[in-house]
């Protein structure tokens, strides 16, 4: 699997994606917004957390204007890979590559803990390695993480198995407890919370690695 | 523009004394300009100068086979092996974040980020010390909430992990809060970038934001009392852009890897003024500015202006010259002003020339050499008297109240604004003592820590920075690591009175010898004076960061207790409540002795520690609140109960030093209390922990509704 990271004026989570991809085994090219093209044979991408342009306007709304974004657009028209991670998430609604969008936490702070989630769908390349249901535990660190939709658009999700993770004890006042969510081909991947900051059991929790592994394993012939 | 006429009142405004004003003349045999008495008055006041605490900072260890580069530059570097260096300082942005919150204490950590990056490291965890006043304080939440969104704010969308840190409430702070940011970084120890500039005709050149006209005089602010025109000085704080930090970080690391730097200084207190006149003295240089190549945010900005703007996210640097396009094209990509403002001349001259004319023409290392240095005048305080009146509590109402006061609940409400796993590399984040964070790409870790017991200090300075010292060290200890080096931020009131001075002269003679004795000399520091309102001084608060090594993960001491384990506390307990925190929250006094530190007991207790790690399930030091503290705040961490087996309130909540509490299995403790008494270390068993029950002596509580108490508390007390 080839992985492509971008990197926005402002992403901070770039190199913690990069070090996830590559500890999953992929091969990962870093990538600057303001190349107008992915490199060859990139099957995701990966758009990091952090405050692209410092989040000033609103959260992803100028990142999703970068020559780069024209180049992932068509990439996720073609069907590839899309893993947007908090800012990243954001990023992809700013974009239209997912529906809705991510508002002002409800207690309107900053909000950095580790949460409980549940994994709502298993049908994905990147929730297969889990039971639909199944707990996990991710950390969240987002301003920004509550997430909104009109209810046409909740209920389609819906309809659709398309919410891939919700909170357990919602942080943020996100609709439907709603962490993460997937685009209608189910290749294209939103959440708020953090799978890269829990690869390795120094970092107190393994439950993101499984992200990563699963989605190698949609590159492995079987 | 003409410039403004000298007068005694100008010169007064500028903070500059009569008889500073009179070496003026006599360095310059003439009259300064309206921008030349600005520079002076930028360069000699408190804060840049050091003038009444240089006498004193001389007499501070700093070095060791392990120190690469101690105080003087932007911040101290030490060597952690496999060509690494970890490079950190804690600064205080205080009177700014009284006057504004947010954007005070927002600036004052992007201070403290640009003096560890301007050095080639890639920031890798920052902390913060927090003093407030009393939590009913009218002002108190207000800050509160503003200083915690602003380092929050900043930190996090700069994308740097903030791993530790201390809040506490005291009255004393009512007018004066403190805010002392730390921050480290990492880099290759022989990639490492210093301030000096080099060589005659290179050009200067201005990196990141452009200048406005915030922060003007800042630092001169900075270096006075308040009193009831403090809104008239909300001008004087500058803004924060983290965004651009991040920008100029990015930019900076790929700049120097280019090989383009000859020197680099951030423009910090009193911008393109003192930053230059550094790399010109450091590197026995003149220098010459152009202000017409100024990156300019304002319309029609003076020479003073500019000279003394403290606006945010700016760097100059010495370039090789036959890298400038290299480097432009660097500034270019992210996005960031680069201009060639100036040249190195060689001359001792700073030379400023605006539209054509000449603003300021001064010797520029006159600037620094002649700055002004104060023997001020200091008296011992008087030595407390022992603490006499016996103390009766409940031993868990005790507890109690100690966990309802917000100094000692849980900081959950503080620290879940910050971003404390970002860099992916966060082993221990905070809550539970230092805060551990991996170096990246490698199998070591550093492990930080901010310490001071203002109370003790204010009792008895000396054994009050010793203590500081010592319990700094002992945090490190209690998670495995070595403690390598210290960064000191001394907060005090006015040195001008000599009773003030006395603390900063007894707390500096404790720093020195308790450094001295743990090995764990002070690399980099800042100074803090004048923090008085309407006369009234804080506590005196010398804040000790420290920052531990551990060769690998595997010695970390980082387990919570389990089930059945057993409490025991390695060192001597006497039971000292002379000024600890059960009399201060449960009685309203503060009286007694600071607790006494055994310097020798200290190192001989932490060095047992780390040699009988092996046993260890979990460990943290002894500190304000004692055991029953420590104990509660453990078993809570573990979601499990403890019994302490003694309910004497001199056992529970004496303050004692050289002291730590661990949990170990049935098979450990035993072997710990072999290891002691073959060591000759005091190991005691003093309970046990698990159940759903808090247990002091014949006292005890549900876990769970004390934990309530516990993590409810801040919150309630800044709402």
């Amino acid at each position: 699997m080839k992985a492509a990271v971008i990197t926005f004026p402002g992403s901070n989570c770039d190199r913690d994606l990069a070090v996830a991809f590559a500890a999953a085994g992929a091969e990962v090219a870093r990538v600057w917004h303001k190349e107008d093209a992915l490199p060859a044979g990139t099957d995701v991408v990966g758009i990091p957390g952090g405050f692209s342009y410092g989040d000033y306007l609103r959260c992803g709304a100028i990142a999703a204007q970068s020559p780069v974004m024209a180049a992932v657009r068509a990439h996720a028209a073609r069907g590839g890979y899309v893993l947007g991670i908090c800012n990243g998430f954001q990023v992809l609604t700013e974009s239209g590559l997912l529906p809705g969008a991510l508002m002002r936490n409800a207690s309107l702070k900053f909000i950095c803990k580790r949460v409980g989630l549940r994994v709502a769908t298993a049908d994905s390349a990147y929730t297969a390695g889990w039971q639909a249901g199944q707990r996990i535990s991710l950390p969240v660190a987002h301003h920004d993480g509550n997430f909104a939709i009109d209810a046409e658009g909740l209920a389609r999700l819906k309809g659709e198995d398309r919410i891939a993770f919700t909170y357990v004890d919602n942080p943020n006042g996100s609709v439907a407890d709603i962490a993460g969510i997937l685009s209608d081909n189910r290749r294209v991947l939103g959440l708020m919370p953090h799978p890269e900051r829990a690869i390795d059991p120094a970092q107190g929790g393994t439950d993101g690695a499984m992200l990563f592994r699963a989605l190698m394993g949609a590159f492995v012939p079987v | 523009m003409a410039e403004p006429e000298i007068t005694e009142d100008l010169i007064a405004a500028h903070g500059l004394k009569p008889e500073e004003y009179a070496r003026i003349l006599q360095i310059l045999n003439r009259e300064p300009s309206f921008t030349e008495l600005g520079i002076f008055s930028a360069m000699w006041n408190e804060h840049c100068s050091y003038k009444s605490s240089k006498k004193w900072l001389r007499t501070l260890p700093t070095e060791g086979p392990q120190v690469i580069c101690g105080p003087g530059e932007n911040a101290g570097v030490v060597d952690i092996g496999d060509g690494l260096a970890v490079i950190f300082k804690m600064e205080s942005h205080n009177h700014p974040s009284y006057i504004e919150p947010h954007q005070g204490a927002a600036t004052g950590v992007g201070g403290i980020l640009r003096d560890v990056f301007t050095m080639g490291a890639r920031p890798v965890a920052a902390m913060n010390a927090l003093s407030f006043g009393e939590p009913g304080h009218p002002k108190t939440a207000h800050l509160v909430k503003g200083v915690v969104e602003g380092i929050g704010g900043y930190g996090n969308a700069f994308g740097v992990p903030t791993v530790g840190g201390e809040v506490r409430f005291h009255r004393a702070y009512n007018g004066n809060c403190l805010v002392n940011a730390f921050a480290a970084g990492i880099a290759e120890a022989d990639a490492i970038f210093y301030s000096a500039a080099s060589g005659v005709g290179m050009p200067v050149v201005y990196l990141g934001a452009k200048t406005g006209r915030d922060g003007v005089g800042g630092a001169t602010m900075a270096s006075a009392e308040f009193d009831d025109t403090i809104e008239e000085k909300r001008p004087t704080v500058q803004v924060g852009d983290p965004f651009t930090e991040k920008r100029l970080l990015e930019a900076c690391l790929e700049l120097m890897a280019s090989g383009a730097v000859i020197s680099i200084q951030d423009m910090g207190a009193a911008g393109l003024t003192c930053s230059a006149v550094e790399m010109g003295d450091k590197g026995r240089l003149g220098i010459r500015l152009t202000l017409d190549a100024v990156p300019q945010r304002e319309a029609a900005m003076t020479a003073y202006e500019m000279m003394l703007s403290e606006s945010q996210e700016r760097m100059l640097m010495v370039l090789k010259p036959e890298m400038e396009d290299a480097a432009r094209a660097i500034f270019d990509k992210w996005d960031l002003d680069f201009a060639i403002v100036g040249e190195t001349i060689p001359e001792d001259r700073f030379l400023i020339v605006h539209g054509n004319e000449v603003k300021a023409d001064l010797p520029l290392s006159q600037l620094s050499s002649q700055a002004p240095e104060y023997d001020r005048p200091w008296i011992e305080p008087p030595r407390p008297a022992p603490l006499t009146e016996p103390v009766e509590i409940d031993p868990v109402a005790g507890l109690r109240t100690l966990i309802s006061a917000p100094s000692y609940a849980h900081k959950a409400w503080v620290w879940e604004q910050y971003d404390t796993m970002v860099m992916g590399d966060t082993v221990r984040s905070p809550g539970l003592g230092a805060g551990v964070v991996r170096v990246h790409g490698t199998g070591k870790a550093l492990a930080f820590t901010s310490d001071v017991t203002p109370r003790y200090v204010k009792a008895n300075p000396v054994e009050g920075g010793r203590q500081a010292v010592a319990e700094a060290w002992r945090n490190l200890v209690a998670v495995g690591a070595r403690p390598l080096a210290a960064t000191d931020n001394l907060n005090f009131g006015n040195p001008e009175k000599p009773e003030i001075m006395g603390q900063f002269v007894g707390a500096i003679k404790g720093i020195g010898e308790a450094c001295r004795a743990l090995d764990m000399p002070i690399v980099s520091g800042n100074v803090s004076l004048y923090n008085e309102t309407d006369g009234q001084a804080i506590l005196p608060t010398p804040t000790i960061g420290a920052v531990g090594l551990l060769d690998s993960l595997d010695d970390l001491i980082g387990g919570l207790p389990a089930e059945a384990d057993t409490a025991l506390v390695i060192g001597a307990s006497a039971g000292h409540l002379g000024q600890s925190a059960l009399l201060a929250e449960a009685f309203g006094i503060e009286a007694g002795d600071a607790p006494p530190v055994d310097l020798a007991a200290e190192r001989r207790n932490g060095t047992f520690l780390l040699d009988n790690r092996a046993h260890l399930r979990a460990a943290t030091d002894l500190s304000d609140g004692g055991l029953a503290l420590a104990a509660f705040e453990m078993a809570e961490a573990a979601g499990i109960g403890v019994a302490l087996d003694s309910g004497d309130l001199g056992h529970l909540f004496g303050e004692d030093q050289a002291r730590y509490l661990v949990a170990c299995d049935a098979a450990g403790a035993a072997a710990l209390i072999a290891a002691g008494a073959a060591a000759g270390v005091p190991v005691a068993a003093v309970g046990r922990f698990g159940g759903d029950r808090v247990r002091l002596g014949e006292s005890e509580a549900a876990l769970d509704e004390l934990s309530s108490v516990y993590r409810a508390a801040f919150a309630a007390a800044v709402a």
